[in-house]
């Protein structure tokens, strides 16, 4: 038991250092990692929506899911399986990223925001707890998306094959995809570093089931706090890192891609906690799963990618604070926020099990 | 027996605790068909105070928890 619980831990330290060195290698601040703004970053450079601020083909996505996929395949665990609620998946998947694009960052930059001292992630965290033990109600009276069953092996490889054609395609072609030329979509790590560090970080995150909703819905669960193990490596090591390097800076205010909009930052983060529980893992982990062959978690990828889409089509995301202008989640993106909690209430209520089977 | 096949984390686990919560078994037989679940209902079994051992059959595996 012990050697599972050091390997989280092992993974979540080098997940740290990894977003350290991502960030001084040229990642924009406090985002060494982040799932939700890299997906967007993708979805931009693939023209699905026109922020010209944030387009960029990050290769930290493309090396999680290939890392996955092949420690997936290394160590006998790849399975092609799927069709639990596949469309509830999606649209799950679509507002946990309008929830995560209005805080600004998926769980993991949340946990990489909290190491460099901006105390917004902080009441993000309160938000995502809350929505944990909201979504932790439901699992333990039953909810559930139903059965997934084993399918063909192309099913199980859609994800891992459309990241290496875009790796295939960006390098080949780069005129194909539009590249941010200010904003975060405009600074990045070298190309291969951060996919060489990135396939080692999806290695890892597949053997050690790196989970940030894990971790906390686990403890709430079960009292087994295995996968938090993880969560607190990560900040202790960014932490770490940012003191040493200097770029530690506690407070609200000054935050690099943050905003102190602070009832949306915490209703924002509740959107992702309560779906990502019933989803069974946080953005991370859905890329590790998809790249182990699990087509539920494929569509979910495609869920969140559409969401970030719909984020900037429709000017959902949360604009960050800057020397001029406050910040803050525009109106139409608290709707959208207040509309993703109304769908997560209702898949809730209407996958419990009925009264014959409970 | 407890079939948690095809169900993902962590509802495997949840099924065996409200089981062991139930009806405090002096054995339980669960099915599943993936290694995360092996390894989180063993750590849960484990804490509760059972021995687990895991047979695997063709892609799925069988836990046997006793106390």
């Amino acid at each position: 038991m012990k050697k599972v619980n050091w390997i989280v831990v092992i993974a979540g330290a080098l997940v740290g250092l990894a977003a350290v060195l991502l960030t001084a290698l040229g990642n924009p601040a406090n985002m060494g990692f982040c799932i939700a703004c890299f997906l967007r970053d993708i979805a931009g450079a693939c023209s699905l929506h026109g922020a010209a601020k944030v387009q960029y083909v990050r290769p930290e996505i493309i090396g999680l899911v290939l890392g996955s996929f092949i420690m997936a395949l290394v160590k006998g665990e790849f399975r092609a399986k799927g069709g639990s609620s596949p469309a509830t998946r999606f649209v799950l998947g679509a507002f946990v990223m309008i929830g995560a694009l209005a805080f600004l960052g998926c769980p993991l930059r949340m946990v990489i925001r909290l190491g460099g001292g901006d105390l917004n992630a902080l009441v993000a965290l309160i938000g995502f707890t809350i929505g944990i033990f909201i979504g932790v109600q439901f699992m333990k009276r039953g909810f559930s998306l139903r059965r997934n069953y084993t399918l063909g092996v192309t099913e199980g490889t859609i994800l891992p094959v459309l990241m290496l054609g875009l790796l295939i395609l960006v390098v080949a072609v780069p005129s194909l995809f539009k590249f941010s030329e200010a904003g975060p979509g405009s600074k990045f790590a070298p190309f291969f570093a951060a996919l060489g560090i990135a396939l080692v970080v999806g290695a890892l995150a597949q053997r050690s089931r790196l989970c940030m909703v894990g971790g906390i819905r686990d403890g709430m669960m079960f009292g087994d706090f295995k996968l938090l193990y993880g969560f607190v490596a990560i900040f202790a090591v960014v932490l770490v890192g940012n003191l040493i390097t200097g770029h530690f800076n506690l407070g609200f205010a000054g935050q690099p891609v943050a905003h102190s909009d602070h009832v949306w930052n915490l209703l924002g983060m509740l959107l992702v906690g309560w779906g990502s529980v019933l989803l069974g893992g946080c953005p991370l982990r859905q890329l590790i799963l998809a790249g182990e062959g699990n087509s539920d978690s494929t569509v979910t990828v495609f869920g969140m990618i559409a969401g970030a889409a719909f984020a900037h089509n429709f000017g959902l995301a949360g604009v960050a604070a800057s020397a001029d202008a406050a910040g803050g989640v525009p109106t139409a993106g608290r709707i959208a926020v207040v509309i993703g909690i109304v769908f997560v209430l209702a898949v809730s209520l209407l996958n419990m099990p009925k009264k014959a089977d409970a | 027996m407890i079939d948690a096949r095809g169900l993902v984390c962590p509802m495997p686990v949840a099924m065996v605790q409200k089981e062991v919560k139930a009806n405090a078994p002096k054995e339980v037989e669960v099915m599943v068909d993936d290694q995360c679940a092996v390894e989180n209902i063993t750590r849960y079994a484990t804490n509760a105070g059972y021995a687990v051992s895991v047979d695997k059959e063709g892609t799925d595996y069988r836990l046997t928890l006793k106390k």
